[in-house]
């Protein structure tokens, strides 16, 4: 299966960047889902937790507020605050 | 010339200095590792926000929001300048008020109207003296931020953003040192209203069909504010590491001529001190030849 590029940056630093294969973020209109190919897409984001799936692999990841970014390029969320989730 | 004690007391007072210079130096050297450090992982938020907004601004119809867009005049003018607090740094801080006066010089000659907000006591009080109190609206300090973070240059972004809104600024220009090198430092002017979004092309926009959540108008004018406070930290961080940067070099140099004098009053302290015992040789063989 096709790898979604994705990456997880925050105002201080760079959190996650790399290849998985599914990442769930919770959007101001609701939870969405990314796969590799997804339509271009652009939301703002609610304070919730992000989930990176690789795998057999997740990591979670707790944000406040933020932005994804979903290109053909892959999947780019800028929060506000994160931090990973124990 | 000076008495063997006088030479000896300077000799000891100039080794203290260098004492301090040389530790000044360690320090700023060991702060510039983390503040580069924390310059460079502050950069992927900044790119790629500017990006994001970069491709929202190129598919936004009409004229967008004012942050963007500016107010179509350019008789207010709004100048942020942004040095360190602390000074002992070279020319670090001149060079950012020299570059900021200038500018500032050159907007009131045209006969615009000037407002100054500084960040970092080295920037109030040299330009206090030279445009008055008046036009300096708001200042800020850092003292005693040891890692900067958004909440640092939030209360900057909320005092440009509320100047702005109140319509006493049609533009903003941020002034800061950007941090090329160890050695090298520019004093750089960012306009910050109306963004200045370097877009790559309006090629992404024109291929891709995006789906906005809420709508465009919404997200930019969320993502707006948030871009000016990240460009804010930004030159904040930015300028630290060049603080830093400076004041180590100016510390080695500090260090380097320290040395340089301990080496010169030394050999004149010797000098001096030869020249006495031979004083009182000489007097006391003349003085025994005489008997």
């Amino acid at each position: 299966m096709a790898k979604l590029h994705f990456s997880l940056v925050a105002p201080e630093r760079e959190l996650f960047s790399g290849d998985v294969d599914q990442v769930d973020a919770p959007g101001t209109e609701g939870d969405f889902g990314v796969l590799a190919g997804h339509a271009p897409f652009m939301t703002a984001l609610k304070e919730g937790r992000v989930t990176v799936r690789d795998g057999s692999a997740v990591r979670a990841f707790d944000i406040q507020g933020g932005f994804a970014d979903v290109t053909p390029e892959g999947l780019t969320i800028l929060a506000e605050h994160a931090v990973e989730a124990a | 010339m000076a008495s063997l004690k006088e030479m000896r007391n300077r000799i000891s007072s100039v080794k203290a200095t260098q004492k301090i210079t040389k530790a000044m130096q360690m320090v700023a050297a060991a702060k510039l590792r983390r503040s580069q450090d924390a310059a460079e992982s502050a950069r992927p938020y900044a790119t790629r926000l500017a990006s994001v907004i970069a491709n929202l601004s190129a598919g936004v119809s009409g004229d967008g929001p004012k942050l963007l867009s500016g107010t179509g005049s350019d008789q207010r003018q709004l100048v942020v300048v942004a040095t360190s607090d602390r000074g002992l740094a070279g020319g670090f801080n001149s060079s950012i008020v020299r570059a900021a006066k200038e500018f500032a010089q050159g907007l009131l000659a045209q006969g615009k109207d000037v407002k100054i907000i500084t960040v970092g006591k080295k920037a109030r009080d040299p330009l206090r003296r030279v445009f008055g109190e008046e036009r300096i609206v708001e200042s800020f300090e850092l003292a005693g931020q040891r890692t900067l973070t958004l909440a640092s240059a939030q209360p900057v972004a909320d005092a440009i953003t509320r100047i702005f809104e109140a319509g006493e600024a049609d533009v903003v220009t941020l002034f800061y040192s950007r941090y090329k090198s160890v050695v090298s430092q520019v004093p750089t002017a960012r306009q910050l209203i109306p963004a200045a979004v370097e877009s790559d092309g309006p090629a992404k926009s024109g291929e891709a069909v995006y789906t906005y959540e809420p709508s465009e108008e919404e997200i930019l004018e969320t993502l707006l504010p948030r871009y000016l406070t990240v460009q804010i930290l930004s030159a904040l961080l930015e300028n630290q590491a060049g603080f830093y940067a400076s004041q180590m070099s100016a510390m080695d140099n500090a260090t380097r001529n320290a040395g340089d004098m301990i080496r010169r009053y030394t050999l004149e302290y010797n000098r001096t001190r030869q020249a006495q015992i031979t004083k009182e040789l000489i007097e006391i063989i003349s003085g025994a030849e005489a008997i």
